[in-house]
């Protein structure tokens, strides 16, 4: 119940946040929504020496809309994404799947930027992230880089930002009127974080598939594209038949995982019914 | 590690202590400012008996360190009756049974306040929805479900009433 | 007996709580929120194995981190504390050793080795981090079936095996009614370990002051008066020098019913330190260090008739009791021995029961405590025979109903039910939940593809814990009635309500009895220094012996009145009569003297009556005559989504006969937290170890208890069997949601997927187990 000891540093700008990561290098700990980092150092499964509270950098926060896309500051919590007009209106899927996060105060605390950055397995945003095929946005001692949402996630609790980097931004383009997205989870009965969810976008003209992505969590180790399903779908009539022969693909070649709430059988199942579920709810 | 002073509202009354860095925002509340009406009940930010109020937003207070809360203002469950008068949630937790041992209760009352304030007149699932965050292992949660819903009218009256 | 009665009743009145005012504002004292001066913080270093030698303990560097007072291991205080005591005594029954530090062996992950005092919690905790402990792994067995093989690993190696006891019961001849049987219907159960997390962890604050040698104990407990008993001769200080308060409790669901090593530790060093000591544990530790609960393995089969009648049961039973014995560990399995035909009149019993040691925390009461099992499984089995002989399953109970005529009813386990009318209770739940409508829309449903399944529970329990020669250590029950100088009425009890709200119920008991208003009432409990003997409030006793004691002392302080009041207006006290604050003769109204003025009176003691004492106070301890058995039937609707295997409740009919009610409000709130604890189980609870013993479900991101959202809406109704056992005719309903509601959601999801030849999935029924079971089902079909 009581982490261990840490200097503590709140910076205002991004730039000093990354000089005292450089600093500090594996010393430190980037502080955001803290709803990953605060339980796991009250347990004492880490005890960073160097605690970098960013949430008082102003400007990693808020969503605007630039030039046809959405542009999400990585500090901007689930609940705003959740309650954002903007958002709502322009890219439901995101509005839709922080609802679905944790729990009221979770949302109001958790942070886009602290959950993708964390990597979890069975969080919720990285369906919907890959589904999108959003670009990430981080900031480290030689300047900025993007990241392509399905470069980022590696391996369990691991991505493609480097140590003394921070994710800065989240763009996601506005999808067409014809493309319409939808995310589904089981909920871990404890947690509340997804046993399996599936995000997905799907682009259509008439009866016609012209696009679908697939994102899933929860299944394995790490989120990731359904491209069988997105593969065997596009260009295809949205029958019933088509839609579940490509959403039996949805965890090929994907190693599900194993622990007391699921077995990698069920996992993998529920990312085919999902799929299917999904898909067949936006070509109704 | 360098302790550092805070500043906090809490309850509409200002605080400033110096607190260490890990002193996580419920001790504080709790042993350093004496206000014991909000609970601690895991480690693990699921049961919600922490909840308050921080800058108008319904947080768990086990999951935020002190020194984040520095210029915030913050209410818990001792600042939720005004002059003696409940507030129309407690009224609604009395009046419904929504609650036995109690220790839930300070937090689900926060909980259900944040609810009202976005949602004032929410259905059943929807209240059910807003509690997720917190767990009661007493009332199998029915009983809350009316008492948010007796709030919900209350609330919903006072407001008529101040419109005509 | 002095009969409760009263034109103006407050009993049966759905009055609101006169607890909830400070819990609902923040004002309320759990034992975390009592600061006394210069406190000193406890924390416990516990065993990261399940099985192994301890080599040695390094606590140098603990000692060393300033801020910390002191540190103790189980080497330091033995010989001068008592172990950890265990109140069952079984014939046969194998008792280990039970030092509140462990000393040389650990048997169970999260068993207490060193005990931190430090200046602040923080300081406690960085110095847990400083202690060395070097172990030696021992194999581990977390099995109970294995454990009682021979060549398992022992956990105790001077017993010889891991059998802590054996408890066979026989009635009738089972092994002739099964030779004779038409049908024998068999299945093995298994009823899960479970976590009980009442959501206030326990805690405890102690006090000792040198001057008078007094110890005073701040614990969140069920029993302050057992614990009371047991700590002053554990830590070797006079009885009546320890006083021990059950502040604000936040939930206990027996497992605050117990004497624990904390408390033992802590009263211990608050001893030696001179200094409060207080000791708050962490969910994790409550996770793998308060008590456990359920955990059975049930091998059981009926011999049945064609025309459904049930002749006998043969089961065997094999209890996971843990490491080591709590208060009532070994207890807790022979309840289900004994209520295991549940409210069927079957004659024939034949039951083994096991206790097997494991390296696993121990198991004791838990909300129900031996019942849940029983009716477990003996409602499974009867739903299970009436799929086989294509009965429906109401007609299989209706069957093997005892008639109302026949109670008081003893049964064929050797207990007596008290009073009963089972037809009664059934007919009301199928005629609520319209059962036959159920069964014709399922029938459609099955036509369409879709799992629909009703699910029925009809239980008898055994509350009122007791009678004394059934309950260790006392089932009695005392209280204190005063009417003070002024009129107000205070009420002490014996009993120790965590959540009940008997400050409300009770104070409506004597407000009937005085004519009272109830705010002129107090209901003091929970504190040995004001009510020195008691008992404790589980086994849904509280309100059937603790009420029925202070109605018993209320009578005799009314008696003692109506003489005085009487003596002042020359009347006959048989003539009477006590209301709205006013004594006054039956039939003449005006003829009254105020019931404050009789009490005034009482204490003045200047015009009393001869031989007439000062004063108005009366002590009583009620021994009951018999346990209470409240029963009813539930009933659930389901559907099952067969391609996720998750479960949707659509209804959720519960007809409780918990005998007269004195709040409804409250009743009702008891049944809904029953049942979501029931139902709790059966979706979604479950404590996993590892083979090495390791709790893998230790916190609640893995441990999932009923959120909000898991719920549906309960209908909960009631029929009126009034107890002959007690004045009130109350039974109690404390266990009975969540003794219905696990078989009864188990067999409602079993009949959504009998099409698919599904006869038993085991709890809790996540959907990836109800999805496995059906995709076994599938496969076993194809095969």
């Amino acid at each position: 119940m009581i982490p261990g000891s840490f200097e503590y540093f709140a910076p205002t700008s991004l730039n000093e946040a990354l000089d005292l990561l450089k600093t500090h290098g594996d010393d430190a700990k980037v502080l955001a929504g803290g709803h990953s980092l605060i339980p796991t150092m009250k347990l004492r499964l880490a005890e960073p020496a160097v605690i970098i509270d960013i949430t008082r950098i102003g400007d990693l926060r808020g969503v605007s809309e630039p030039d046809g896309k959405l542009v999400i500051g990585a500090l901007t919590t689930h609940y705003e994404l959740e309650s954002s007009a903007l958002v709502q209106q322009k890219v439901p899927i995101l509005s839709q799947t922080a609802a679905a996060i944790g729990d009221v105060q979770v949302r109001n605390k958790g942070t886009i930027g602290g959950s993708l950055v964390h990597a979890d397995p069975a969080a919720d945003w990285p369906a919907t992230i890959l589904a999108l095929d959003a670009d990430l946005k981080v900031a480290g001692p030689d300047g900025e880089r993007v990241i392509k949402a399905t470069d980022f996630f590696q391996e369990l609790y691991t991505t493609a930002l480097e140590p003394e980097e921070i994710l800065t931004e989240i763009h996601v383009s506005i999808p067409a009127a014809n493309t319409k997205g939808v995310y589904l989870k089981q909920y871990q009965a404890a947690s509340g974080f997804a046993l399996t969810g599936v995000a997905v976008l799907l682009t259509r003209s008439g009866d016609t598939c012209q696009k679908v992505a697939v994102g899933v969590n929860g299944v394995a180790d790490v989120a990731y594209r359904a491209t069988g399903v997105e593969s065997e779908l596009a260009g295809k009539t949205l029958s019933a038949e088509n839609i579940a022969a490509a959403a039996e693909k949805a965890a090929d070649g994907v190693d599900a995982m194993e622990d007391i709430h699921a077995s990698p059988a069920y996992r993998a199942n529920l990312a085919k019914v999902y799929a299917q579920r999904a898909i067949a709810q936006l070509a109704s | 590690m360098a302790n550092q002073v805070i500043h906090t509202a809490i309850n509409g009354q200002e605080h400033t202590h110096e607190v260490e860095p890990r002193m996580l925002l419920v001790h504080y509340i709790r042993d350093v400012v004496g206000l014991t009406g909000t609970h601690v009940g895991c480690e693990t930010s699921l049961c919600g008996a922490c909840t308050i109020m921080v800058d108008g937003q319904a947080v768990k207070s086990c999951t935020m360190l002190a020194v984040q809360a520095d210029g915030a203002e913050i209410m818990t469950i001792e600042g939720l009756a005004q002059n003696g008068e409940l507030h129309p949630i407690q009224e609604g937790f009395w009046e419904c049974h929504g609650l036995q041992c109690g220790f839930c209760t300070p937090g689900m009352i926060i909980a259900a306040h944040q609810l009202l304030q976005r949602n004032p007149n929410p259905s059943e699932d929807e209240i059910r929805h807003g509690l997720d965050g917190n767990l009661c292992r007493c009332t199998g949660y029915q009983h809350i479900v009316d008492a948010v819903q007796y709030a919900a009218e209350k609330m919903q009256g006072s407001r008529e009433r101040k419109e005509v | 007996m002095t009969a409760v009665a009263g034109p103006s009743r407050m009993i049966g009145a759905p009055i609101k709580r006169r607890e909830d005012p400070r819990l609902i504002q923040g004002l309320s004292h759990y034992v975390d929120d009592i600061k006394l001066v210069d406190t000193l913080h406890c924390t416990f270093l516990r065993s990261d194995y399940a099985h192994a030698e301890i080599k040695s303990i390094d606590t140098a560097a603990a000692k060393d981190l300033p801020g910390v007072v002191t540190v103790i291991t189980g080497k330091d205080i033995e010989g001068k504390v008592g172990d950890v005591p265990c109140g069952a005594d079984l014939p046969g029954l194998k008792v280990p050793d039970h030092p509140a530090l462990s000393i040389g062996r650990v048997r169970f992950v999260g068993e207490p080795i060193a005990a931190v005092v430090a200046t602040d919690s923080y300081i406690a905790r960085d110095a847990l981090d400083l202690i060395e402990v070097d172990y030696e792994e021992l194999p581990t067995v977390v099995d109970p079936e294995k454990a009682i093989e021979a060549g398992s690993p022992l956990i105790y190696e001077e017993f010889g095996d891991n059998i802590g006891f054996t408890m066979p019961l026989e009635a009738g001849d089972a092994d002739a009614a099964f030779a004779e049987a038409d049908h024998v219907v068999s299945g093995r159960f298994v009823n899960q370990r479970l976590i009980p997390n009442a959501m206030e962890p326990r805690g405890v604050l102690a006090q000792y002051l040198p001057g008078d040698g007094s110890l005073t104990v701040w614990s969140s407990t069920q029993v302050p008066h057992g614990l009371k008993t047991n700590l002053g001769l554990i830590v070797d200080i006079p009885e009546h020098l320890v006083r021990v308060i059950a502040p604000e409790v936040g939930g206990a669901f027996g497992s605050k019913l117990n004497v624990y090593p904390e408390e033992i530790v802590v009263s211990y060093l608050a001893i030696q330190l001179c200094k409060p000591v207080k000791w708050i544990e962490k969910r994790t530790e409550n996770f793998t260090t308060t008590i456990h609960g359920r955990d059975q393995i049930n091998y059981v089969e009926i011999a049945v008739k064609n025309d459904g009648t049930i002749t006998a049961l043969r089961a065997k039973t094999i209890a996971d009791i843990g490491a080591s014995y709590q208060l009532l560990t070994p207890l807790i399995p022979t309840l289900t021995n004994l209520m295991i035909v549940g409210g069927y009149k079957i004659q024939n019993v034949k039951v083994e029961l096991i206790g097997a040691l494991t390296n696993k925390m121990a198991t004791d009461a838990y909300r129900g405590a031996g019942r849940p099992e029983a009716t477990y499984i003996i409602e499974r089995i009867v739903s299970m025979a009436a799929k086989q002989l294509g009965m429906d399953p109401k007609d299989i109970r209706f069957k093997n109903f005892p008639q109302p005529e026949e109670f008081p009813l003893e049964i064929a386990t050797g207990i007596t039910f008290d009073s009963g009318n089972y037809q009664a209770s059934l007919n009301k739940a199928l005629e609520i939940v319209n059962y036959d409508e159920q069964r014709a829309q399922q029938a459609e449903l099955r036509q369409q593809g879709k799992y629909m399944g009703i699910g029925l529970c009809t239980y008898v329990e055994i509350c009122a814990f007791g009678p004394s020669a059934g309950v260790p250590g006392g089932g009695w029950e005392s209280a204190t009635v005063r009417v003070e100088r002024t009129g107000k009425v205070t009420v002490l009890s014996g009993v120790s309500p965590h959540g009940q709200g008997q400050e409300t119920s009770f104070a409506q008991i004597i407000g009937d009895e005085f004519g009272v208003d109830i705010d002129d009432i107090i209901i003091v409990h929970g504190d040995t220094g004001r009510q020195p003997q008691g008992i404790g409030t589980f086994g849904s006793r509280a309100t059937a012996v603790g009420g029925t004691a202070m109605v018993v002392a209320a009578g005799q302080v009314k008696e003692k009145m109506a003489k005085i009041a009487a003596h002042l207006m020359e009347a006959n006290p048989d003539d009477l009569v006590f209301e709205n604050g006013q004594i006054f003769v039956g039939g003449s109204p005006d003829q009254a003297v105020e019931f404050a003025t009789v009490a005034g009176e009482a204490h003045t003691a200047a015009n009393l009556p001869p031989d007439t004492d000062p004063g108005l106070e009366a002590t009583h301890f009620f021994e009951p005559s018999n346990f209470t058995f409240p029963f009813g039937a539930h009933v659930a609707v389901v559907e099952v989504d067969i391609d996720t295997g998750e479960i949707d409740i659509q209804r959720y009919v519960a007809v409780d006969d918990i005998g007269n009610i004195i709040n409804p409000l409250l009743v009702n709130g008891q049944v809904h937290g029953g049942i979501a604890q029931g139902l709790g189980q059966a979706l979604y609870e479950g404590a996993v170890y590892d083979e090495n013993g390791q709790l893998l479900t230790g916190t609640f991101m893995d441990y999932a208890i009923p959120k909000a959202t898991h719920l549906p809406r309960f209908e909960s109704d009631h029929t009126v069997t009034p107890s002959p056992v007690n004045p009130l005719g109350v039974k109690g309903v404390g266990e009975a949601g969540t003794i219905a509601s696990t078989p009864c959601m188990v067999n409602a999801v079993v009949d959504a997927l009998s099409p698919l030849g599904i006869t038993q999935i085991d709890m809790p029924m996540t959907p990836n187990r109800v999805w496995q079971a059906i995709q076994d089902a599938k496969e076993g079909g194809n095969g």
